[in-house]
């Protein structure tokens, strides 16, 4: 990253990083209010603009995709609403609050959470150790002296969200282990163990067989309907059928938004993206 | 069956370990070894916690040894302070150095934080080093004397190579119980989470960079009570306790005896002190037959020693 940019991208907030709140508890919103909003976001990295003065808001409880070609910024994008990097220009807002250029931890307990596109699990800890530790982010984090046995809610909690994702009978084998396609799976289910308001989920079927990812978009679709997800895809026909909203990305730029209709009778989307055979 | 046995000396880990500390210095040649394989298998342990557990390689442990060693020396040499007060000391002390040193090195990773720890630990000899009137410089600080201790009307001699292998091993096990307590709490599980994957840990909520910085103190306040023990087994600070060949030391017991194991550590120092001890006897370039073996594990044995035979007993 260019670190002459960085200042613009660093934002007035960034004295308060000490005094984080802990849990989620901001005002509660109002239905129709967009959760996660992003003001002419650029990145850049060095000449090469990843991004381009992209403009975009998430309604909460839907689900929403953000698809494109190849080379379009989905990913950058992702990496940019997810926290994992501070844009160059333009502002990241969460539920009304600027959150731009804040720490990645600090994207978490705020209630963002995300799958990586690349399979991110902690190997040689089992698959309910995974979640376990997931979900203990939530209670306690520099507790040195009491064993985690005794915190037992935390325990069935990652039970539990191993059986949503359909792993009970893999718990304590080790997650490197897993086959890619439960890999994948564990991750949902770390992520879930955070409570998220707004899940981020980075092409969550890549490299899965078809029937594995006929059980995922399942997944996602029943997720969707406790919270704000929004997917990053690349293969547009796979969300075209469970997703409520669609925003595509062209070079780095906004191209449209829309419902799933609406995109499919775009003329521009036809053109870059339809037209190659997608 | 095997199983049972296994999983119950693992939950009981800390009395395991004692039992086989207790019974030790019989098992060893002279007692003196025995009180040497007690203070690095502590040093290898604290620095295991760090290497180990939360995977982070520091090059420059040697510095919390000495300080240690040169905390509880110097308030017991220049300022006459009881042996009860000038242990903690020399902790405190340690994880004080700690603090400032992981503060600056948990910003690099890999290679690059083994140097700063390395070039800090550095910096840390030379100050000793150069500080003469208070750490006797180059000749060591001499003239710790802790001959005998009052417990409770009870006279303890410490001269007595035995008595002064179970009153350290006294500390040893409180900290054996304080580690083994870390390693089972949400914390312990948050550094190997850093271990396995630290975005992935960030991703996850938890602030990386802090918790490797409390582990960092964690690990050299224990690295520190090893020399502070060491300054009142030895009687004297030698300033090669900050040398970078300690530091290398801790390096090389922890993965000879298995890093990431609870016990590992105390195997590895006794390995470690068991070639020198017997093979200087024959030549005085007992480090090449060290060298040798360490290698022969690093490249053959990954796992370490004791991590060889627990990954056979559970995968027979």
């Amino acid at each position: 990253m260019n670190s002459n940019e960085l200042p613009a991208a660093i934002p007035a907030n960034s004295g308060s990083r000490g005094t984080m709140v802990e849990s989620t508890g901001m005002p509660t919103q109002k239905a129709d209010q967009p959760i996660l909003v992003t003001e002419n976001v650029t990145m850049q990295f060095g000449a090469f603009v990843a991004l381009n003065n992209v403009s975009a808001s998430f309604e909460s409880n839907k689900l929403t995709a953000i698809i494109g070609p190849n080379g379009a910024g989905k990913s950058t994008f992702f990496n940019v609403v997810s926290g994992a990097f501070a844009p160059t220009h333009g502002r990241v807002r969460f539920q009304g609050r600027d959150i731009t250029g804040m720490a990645q931890h600090e994207f978490a307990r705020l209630g963002i959470a995300k799958s990586f596109q690349i399979t991110n699990v902690f190997s040689l800890l089992s698959a309910h150790e995974n979640v376990r530790v997931a979900a203990q982010m939530r209670q306690t984090r520099f507790e040195l002296l009491r064993p985690r046995a005794d915190l037992k809610d935390l325990i069935d909690k990652a039970d539990a969200l191993l059986h949503r994702v359909g792993l009970t009978g893999l718990r304590d084998k080790r997650a490197g282990d897993l086959a890619h396609g439960q890999q994948r799976c564990l991750e949902i289910a770390m992520a879930l163990a955070s409570e998220p308001r707004l899940l981020l989920l980075d092409e969550p079927t890549a490299g899965m067989s078809p029937e594995e990812t006929l059980a995922m978009m399942d997944l996602i679709t029943s997720l969707a309907e406790e919270r704000t997800v929004i997917l990053v895809e690349h293969k547009m026909k796979l969300v075209m059928g469970i997703c409520q909203r669609l925003i595509v990305l062209h070079h780095g730029e906004f191209l449209a938004e829309g419902t799933p209709d609406d995109i499919r009778t775009n003329d521009e989307v036809k053109r870059v993206y339809l037209g190659q055979s997608a | 069956m095997r199983n049972a046995v296994l999983n119950g000396i693992s939950r009981h880990r800390v009395a395991a370990v004692t039992a086989f500390l207790i019974v030790f210095p019989w098992l060893m040649p002279y007692e003196a070894l025995a009180v040497n394989v007690l203070i690095f298998g502590l040093y290898a342990m604290g620095f295991n916690l760090l290497f180990g557990y939360t995977g982070m390689l520091s090059f420059g442990h040697a510095a919390f040894l000495g300080v240690g060693s040169y905390g509880t020396g110097i308030v017991m040499v220049h300022y006459a302070w009881p042996w009860y007060l000038a242990i903690p000391a020399g902790v405190v002390l340690a994880a004080l150095f700690g603090l400032v040193i992981g503060w600056m090195a948990i910003r690099t990773r890999g290679i690059y934080f083994a140097m700063v720890t390395l070039a800090l630990a550095q910096c840390v000899y030379f100050i000793f080093y150069k500080a003469e009137s208070l750490t006797g410089g180059e000749n060591g600080l001499r003239g710790i004397k802790l001959e005998k201790i009052d417990v409770l009307g009870l006279q303890i001699d410490l001269l007595n190579p035995t008595n002064k292998y179970y009153f350290l091993l006294i500390f040893v096990v409180m900290t054996l119980w304080f580690v083994s307590r870390i390693l089972a709490s949400p914390f312990g599980a948050v550094i190997e989470t850093i271990r396995e994957n630290e975005k992935r840990s960030a991703a996850c909520g938890y602030d990386v960079a802090r918790t490797k910085l409390v582990a960092f103190v964690l690990s050299s306040a224990i690295c520190g009570l090893a020399g502070s023990l060491r300054a009142l087994h030895l009687s004297v600070v030698p300033v090669d306790s900050l040398h970078y060949l300690t530091s290398g030391h801790a390096v090389m017991m922890a993965l000879l005896g298995g890093m990431g194991t609870f016990f590992g550590p105390f195997v590895g120092a006794a390995a470690f002190l068991l070639i020198e001890d017997v093979v200087t006897n024959i030549t005085k370039y007992w480090q090449l037959v060290a060298g040798a073996v360490f290698m022969t594990f690093v490249l053959f044995f990954p796992r370490g020693i004791w991590g060889s035979i627990l990954h056979w007993l559970r995968h027979r």
